[in-house]
């Protein structure tokens, strides 16, 4: 065997290392979106089949509210409907939904079964919306707040750990009691 | 005081293992006989130290001792006790600690096997083993002490998720980290090997059967994880290519290769460094897959409440543990002598193909993995890696894998020819183009796919079962004659043949719920009109309140008719955890080999009507079926003798070229 090929390994565990090392460093639970502050960036989504509301950017304003990256085939999704549930019939915040990279129908039927806790819930088949919002995997949870601009992003399920930790100081900051 | 002495038990524990990581090295250095045997006495007393730890912890959670802040973040007077044993390893603390529990339980086993293992291999291995065991126990008591206590004593525990409430995934982290863990052994041989700089076939006979015992827990470890998604997840999907799910599966492609290729060493003394990069890539990507899930690094459904400190740990440890042992191998393998040739068509060429198949198969599972992460820390792109990928990626090598496998066990070493092996395959080749068939008029020529699918299954299958037929010359000799034949087959080759049809059960299931499955979501009334699904009619017969030992539930009833004629009855419930506020629901199943029923009820609405959604899914059970008869196969192959008593037979000269595993 060659010097060359038994030095290989050590070479490409040193690259993985330390793509390891700076991926620390970027916690996703706490990367920043590059959107924050910023309004969101403009979409017009088709209500999720069985719903009757659209989602359109330029209605994320106005008050603080939240928006919810899901997809039928995500587990934290189903992990964190629970505490989305609750928080719309608390009527702690309003609630949007994004349906994302979903095949047709199943976001709604997705909905039907678990009860659906958006105040509006747009389809976005493609997942254009969700890559211009910067979502990297569902489930995550945007705060916009009263000016519709961008104030947190959270990626993974919002579990009510998450959202007494998390989220109440952070709404409170902005005003709203939950 | 009791917390106390099983943390006194870890500390103690962790200078004994440090002692079996130095002493043992300067022993075969010296050539010192008693430094050598040290090695097993210091694994002998830490494994007793842990397991008092260990035992401690689990008395804590049995006796809701909430002084203890793990048991009160955890766990709940109210639990039932399986999930109150099972709590112990359910959170990051108590993982841990059954993650070096089981390092010890590995270790205690080599020091104690009967197998001939020259003394300092022996030595050595134990030695590696200790030095990753130091710095695992150093992980714990400085980042995630299981024992520490609170100052306060709360008066109730804060309970356990209850999705995570399940027989299922109450065994499933233990026989995950069998196989993980277990992968360490053969890890610290390979590493023994370098520092020896001896690695020949009587090695490969030593390493194999930890690596067979590791690859089959976490065979059963993923199967139970995966059947656990399919009936508590509620939407009857089996595997997500989830990171924490891909970071158990690497491992097992890996160690998959290993002991295939660890086969190749023992017959053929070939394929050497090979063997001895896997041994460690194997255990690495373990170590990789306990990253993932603590250091928070990706999201996933499994992450543990991630700390970044703990993060840096446990990447510090792989740093330390695979940075060493790659650059022993890079300084070791150049002076090593190359193994014996052998030609492109042979067993060991069948064997060298497998590897590469599974190492591409790895590869991409970990590029798909990963890659978010790369893109993440190169710039500002994002993207998301999901099924497609893997369909597009990781499906086409299955393939001429899965062709492959049945031609490999009939291949002869040393030299053979493909139209030989094709021959012996005939009845395989048949059986395939009849599924093709079949499955072709059955569904009137729609599922080209699916048909394709079932024709690579049952030459695996067939193929597989060829090598127990050309064994005990079926059809060739008296029946009588035949049984003997088959009965005297080493146990190993029984283990292969199961193994490998095992696979293709597997994909029969994969295929039957990829191709054919369908469901309905309906809103139904008691006692209303039934809902029609696959031929069968379900409708739901009552609604009644129900109560657990820490939940409220809705219990739904519903008959199962076909042409009028009643089936069976489901039960589904949904469920109210008071104490976290959360609803699970409870889906009921009803499994044949031909398919199974999966219902689930939904919400009411307020018109007295319910949404269900009910799955028909064919021949799913197969795929965890499969999985077990794969594991089986481990297990009897394990049984061989020549594991036991560690001597090669070799095969007569003028035997029939069928032989081996």
């Amino acid at each position: 065997m060659s010097r060359w090929a038994a030095v290989g390994p050590v070479m490409i565990f040193a690259v993985v290392a330390l793509a390891f090392g700076f991926a620390l460093r970027l916690d996703p639970h706490k990367l920043p979106s590059m959107l924050i502050d910023k309004p969101p960036p403009r979409f017009s989504l088709p209500p999720v089949e069985g719903t009757s509301a659209p989602l359109d950017s330029s209605k994320l304003q106005g008050q603080v509210m939240l928006l919810n990256i899901y997809a039928s085939w995500c587990p934290g999704c189903r992990l964190e409907h629970p505490t989305l549930m609750r928080i719309a019939r608390e009527k702690v915040v309003p609630l949007y939904g994004l349906n994302w990279k979903d095949k047709p129908g199943q976001g709604g039927r997705w909905l039907r079964q678990y009860q659906n806790p958006y105040i509006a819930v747009g389809d976005d088949p493609s997942g254009r919306a969700g890559i211009e919002m910067g979502v990297t995997g569902v489930p995550e949870t945007f705060v916009i707040d009263t000016a519709g601009r961008i104030r947190y992003r959270h990626a993974g399920p919002v579990t009510e750990e998450v959202w007494q930790e998390v989220f109440v100081p952070l709404l409170a900051s902005l005003g709203v009691k939950s | 005081m009791l917390a106390e002495t099983g943390q006194f038990a870890l500390i103690l524990a962790f200078v004994v293992a440090l002692l079996q990581g130095v002493v043992p090295l300067a022993g075969t250095l010296n050539r010192d006989r008693q430094a050598m045997t040290f090695a097993s006495t210091a694994s002998l007393i830490q494994f007793a130290c842990i397991a008092y730890a260990y035992a401690v912890l689990t008395h804590a959670f049995i006796t809701s001792d909430f002084s203890l802040s793990v048991v009160a973040a955890n766990s709940h007077t109210l639990k039932p006790m399986l999930y109150k044993v099972s709590g112990v390893w359910g959170n990051h603390e108590g993982s841990m600690l059954l993650w070096v529990l089981i390092l010890a339980v590995f270790g205690a086993s080599v020091a104690l096997g009967k197998a001939q293992l020259q003394a300092t291999l022996r030595a050595n291995t134990l030695a590696v083993q200790g030095l990753i065991s130091a710095g695992f126990l150093a992980f714990i008591l400085f980042t995630s002490n299981p024992f520490e206590r609170l100052p306060f004593v709360p008066v109730e525990g804060n309970g356990l998720n209850p999705i995570l409430q399940d027989p299922g995934l109450a065994f499933h982290p233990p026989f995950l980290y069998l196989g993980y863990v277990g992968f360490s052994i053969a890890f610290s041989f390979s590493v023994a090997a370098l520092i020896e700089g001896k690695i020949d076939a009587s090695w490969a006979r030593c390493v194999r059967p930890w690596v067979l015992a590791a690859w089959c827990f976490l065979t059963i470890g993923i199967a139970i994880g995966s059947f656990w998604a399919y009936y508590t997840l509620g939407w009857g999907g089996w595997w997500y290519w989830d990171p924490v799910e891909n970071a158990s599966f690497m491992p097992w492609l890996a160690g998959t290769a290993l002991l295939h290729s660890a086969l190749v060493v023992e017959r053929r003394n070939a394929l050497l460094s090979w063997t001895i990069l896997l041994g460690i890539l194997t255990f690495t990507l373990s170590l990789i897959g306990t990253f993932l899930v603590r250091s928070g690094v990706l999201t996933s459904v499994h992450a543990f409440a991630s700390d970044p400190s703990r993060g840096v740990f446990i990447l510090a440890l792989i740093v330390a543990t695979v940075g060493a042992s790659l650059i022993l191998y890079a300084w070791r393998m150049p002076t090593l002598k190359y193994g014996a040739p052998f030609s492109m068509v042979s067993r060991e060429a069948g064997l060298t193909l497998n590897n590469a198949f599974l190492t591409v198969a790895c590869a991409t599972v970990f590029i798909g993995t990963f890659y978010p992460l790369v893109i993440d820390i190169l710039g500002d792109d994002k993207i998301s890696v999901g099924p497609p990928y893997y369909n597009a990626t990781f499906l086409p090598i299955m393939v001429p894998l899965l062709v492959a496998m049945a031609v490999g066990p009939v291949l002869k070493w040393k030299r053979d020819t493909v139209w030989g092996a094709l021959q012996r395959l005939k009845p395989a080749g048949i059986a395939g183009l009849l599924a093709l068939a079949v499955v072709l008029m059955f569904t009137l020529g729609r599922s080209l796919f699916a048909a394709a699918a079932m024709a690579l299954a049952a030459w695996v299958v067939v193929g597989s079962l060829l090598v127990l037929v050309r064994r005990s010359r079926l059809g060739r000799t008296s029946l009588g004659e035949s049984l003997k034949l088959l009965r005297s087959t080493p146990a190993a080759i029984v283990g292969l043949v199961m193994a490998h049809a095992g696979l293709g059960l597997s994909v029969i299931g994969i295929t039957g719920i990829s191709a054919w499955s369908s469901e309905v979501v309906e809103r139904v009334e008691v006692g209303g009109p039934a809902v029609k699904i696959a031929g069968y009619d379900v409708g739901l017969a009552s609604i009644n309140q129900a109560r657990g030992p820490n939940y409220s539930a809705q219990h739904a009833e519903f008959i199962v008719t076909r042409n009028g004629t009643p089936v069976t009855k489901l039960r589904s419930e949904r469920r109210f955890f008071p104490e976290r506020e959360q609803l699970t629901t409870v889906a009921a199943i009803r499994t044949t080999p031909a398919s199974n029923l999966y219902v689930v009820i939904g919400d009411p609405d307020d018109k007295g009507g319910w949404t269900v959604r009910i799955y028909h899914h064919p021949l799913v059970i197969w795929i965890w079926i499969g999985a077990l008869v794969m594991a089986a196969g481990g297990f009897v192959s394990l049984s061989d003798r020549r594991f036991r008593i560690g001597v090669a037979t070799r095969q007569p000269a003028a035997a029939r070229p069928v032989a081996a595993e």
